[in-house]
């Protein structure tokens, strides 16, 4: 199994005119927990649906597992996909199916193991999640972290050797998005993963994991260790750690001069 | 003047440029569609639960205004037919209507307002909460786990659903005829039978409500694919889907009587 | 929804499908052309076939016994020719006649068989020798109207 499971080379992306993504290298090996970190609309759940092959490169080459996702035939970018593992911002359970169907899903979908494994298999990742006693409730009746918890249990159904977080922070309670975080790290360490998290929550991820990339406007300003990141003299990574209303990013969209559009200057 | 001209042709082209924009991507799905209809088929289960979804539970509806519909044919129809003192054909009148044009047609509309919106409704939901893009990254392909069955269950739906529309309007059209007009019950059926053929006018009905099952399926399936990924966006896909099924649906049901009754 | 209820459901919507589909073929249409294996064909010239239509059906005695399968013009003799599939075990003498009939007064027009008494019967691709044409009820009204004026004016020009 390659060492380098996540390759970007000179990564440039745009919808229609508008680029997204410009001229992004960076590598992920295994073991390796990454944050991809940025303010909205920089491009981060661009750049995993990159990595997922469910968008391909305007130029430059992203290499998963050291294949390249543009040369791959559909067959083999599913193949490919059987090896990864995603957890979307809001979980995306299946609303019709319940707890323990949804974590079962992928491994009915792509294996042929009897049902009696399967159970098995699904009892032991929602072991892992902590939610065995919620298997036969419905999504419906889930909190927001439990959904969470569900579908990462759904993600790492397969065993997968690379899983893609898109912002699993989000819009949780402190107790539930401190659980999201320690599963996030054991299931690296215990998996021997690579980890993707696009996130802007920032105290949470710089406490969590190994190395950040920092994403604006669709470009790589700044990298490093959280240690080296909290050192930073970047004023724009400055801003973004702190927390600052105005810097780089400024507070004020552009406009024409306040007092010239309020008719007290000519 | 030329700058006018320029801006005029802009105003008329954009538009009209997203709309054949649109018709090949949604041709490009129908290939999609078909392409993934063998792992589709390989799976009843799916297929069944598509069809409960589409044509289970339009069943009441279908024969509900079935049932009216073909009463009141019945009703207008003698008060008509008896001026020619031709009543006795009461039972042609309503069977023909209903077999040829009402049944396809009417049950047609009411399948897009009651199947086709929630398919819509249920796909746009499904993207909007990323459960297909989820479902893309367990390597599963949506095409052929939730778009060709929901297609599926549609198009085989629709003829029989059709049929079930025209065999209880035609039992309305009875109730009304014989029990309530006092037709005679042996030349209501006669008439009706003698007159109405089999392949040329219930076979052709058939055609036509698999034609309008293919079409409502699509467009259900394609504006719930296209939808914009908010509540705002599936709203308006739902109401775009019965819209444009019912325009489609009149206008496939002439060309397709264009050539099916020609002459005859 | 348990997956035997969504079968139980379906099958019986499969079933009422069928079952409304059945009510239509048998109850409600008949099956229309007789089948093409036991027909055989017959054809017969008219002068004027009035407002007959292919599929309209072929009687003798009131019997339906075939059905109008092709209705083209003879561009020599600028008659009417008329073919019909006729059912395999109805056989008809040489000299039977066909005609056009109505009916009622204005109901569809269909082919009438009268049998003659010939020994022979006609065999397939035969012809009848005897026919008559479709009453067109304008030609008869305004022949009637005519001689109605006619009449008039000779008691006209007498007065």
């Amino acid at each position: 199994m390659p060492d380098l499971l996540v390759d970007f080379e000179h990564v440039s992306f745009a919808y229609d005119d508008k680029a997204i993504l410009q001229d992004i290298s960076l590598q992920i090996r295994r073991g390796q927990l990454v944050a991809i970190m940025g303010g909205s609309g920089s491009g981060k759940t661009t750049l995993l649906r990159l990595i997922g092959g469910q968008l391909l490169p305007d130029a430059g080459a992203v290499r998963v597992a050291g294949s390249n996702t543009r040369e791959l035939s559909e067959a083999a970018l599913y193949q490919l996909r059987t090896r990864m593992g995603m957890l979307f911002q809001f979980g995306a359970l299946f609303t019709d199916l319940s707890v323990y169907d949804n974590v079962a899903f992928p491994l009915r979908e792509r294996t042929d193991l009897p049902e009696s494994v399967i159970r098995d298999l699904v009892l032991m990742k929602l072991q892992a999640v902590g939610l065995r006693g919620a298997a036969t409730l419905m999504p419906h009746e889930l909190s927001g972290g439990m959904a969470r918890r569900v579908a990462l249990a759904r993600a790492i159904a397969l065993d997968p050797q690379l899983m893609l977080y898109d912002e699993p922070f989000t819009g949780l309670d402190p107790i539930s998005l401190a659980t999201i975080g320690t599963l996030i790290r054991e299931l690296n360490d215990a998996l021997g993963t690579a980890s993707v998290i696009v996130t802007h929550d920032v105290a949470e991820s710089l406490a969590l994991v190994d190395y950040i990339y920092f994403l604006a406007d669709g470009r790589i300003i700044a990298a490093g260790t959280p240690d080296e990141v909290r050192a930073s003299p970047h004023p724009f990574v400055a801003q973004f750690i702190n927390g600052r209303p105005d810097g780089p990013v400024p507070f004020h969209k552009p406009a024409a001069p306040y007092l010239r559009e309020l008719g007290l200057e000519p | 003047m030329g700058n006018r001209f320029v801006r005029l042709c802009q105003s008329i082209g954009a538009p009209l440029t997203a709309r054949i924009i649109k018709l090949g991507f949604a041709c490009r799905f129908l290939l999609g569609i078909l392409r993934h209809s063998p792992a589709a088929f390989a799976r009843p289960q799916l297929l069944a639960r598509e069809i409960w979804f589409a044509g289970v539970l339009s069943i009441l509806i279908i024969t509900v205004s079935g049932l009216f519909v073909g009463m009141v044919l019945a009703l207008q129809g003698y008060d008509t037919l008896q001026r020619f003192g031709a009543s006795s054909s009461l039972g042609i009148l309503v069977a023909l209507s209903l077999v040829r044009e009402l049944g396809p047609v009417v049950g047609a509309l009411l399948f897009a307002s009651r199947a086709g919106s929630a398919i819509t409704a249920e796909i746009g939901l499904m993207k909007a909460t990323e459960q297909l893009s989820a479902m893309e990254m367990m390597a599963v392909n949506p095409m052929a786990r939730v778009i060709a069955p929901k297609f599926w269950g549609g198009v085989i739906s629709m003829p029989l659903l059709a049929a079930m529309f025209s065999a209880t309007g035609i039992f309305g059209g009875y109730l009304i005829g014989v029990p309530l007009l006092g037709l005679d019950e042996g030349s209501f059926w006669s008439q009706m039978q003698g007159a109405v053929d089999f392949r040329l006018d219930v076979m052709n009905g058939v055609i036509k409500s698999v034609f309008f099952g293919c079409a409502i399926a699509l467009i259900a399936a394609f504006e719930g694919y296209d939808a914009p990924p908010t509540a705002e966006g599936i709203s308006t896909a739902t109401t775009r889907t019965v819209v444009t099924s019912a325009l489609v649906v009149l206008a496939l049901d002439f060309v397709l009587t264009a050539f099916m009754f020609r002459g005859v | 929804m348990k997956r035997t209820t969504i079968d139980f459901w379906v099958g019986l919507f499969a079933l009422m499908g069928a079952a409304a589909l059945l009510f239509l073929a048998l109850k409600v249409s008949n099956q229309g052309a007789l089948p093409a294996s036991s027909t055989y064909t017959l054809t017969a010239n008219f002068e004027n076939i009035g407002g007959l239509k292919v599929r309209a059906p072929v009687k003798s005695a009131g019997v339906v016994v075939g059905r109008v399968t092709a209705i083209e013009l003879d561009t020599e003799r600028y008659m009417a020719r008329v073919t019909m599939a006729l059912d395999e075990q109805y056989r008809f003498s040489r000299d039977s006649s066909a005609e056009i009939l109505t009916s009622g007064l204005l109901g569809e027009q269909y082919v009438g068989i009268a049998s003659g008494a010939d020994d022979k019967t006609l065999g397939s691709g035969d012809s009848f020798k005897i026919t008559s044409s479709a009453i067109v009820l304008e030609q008869i009204i305004s022949r009637f109207l005519f001689s109605k004026a006619a009449g008039d004016d000779n008691t006209t020009m007498e007065k």
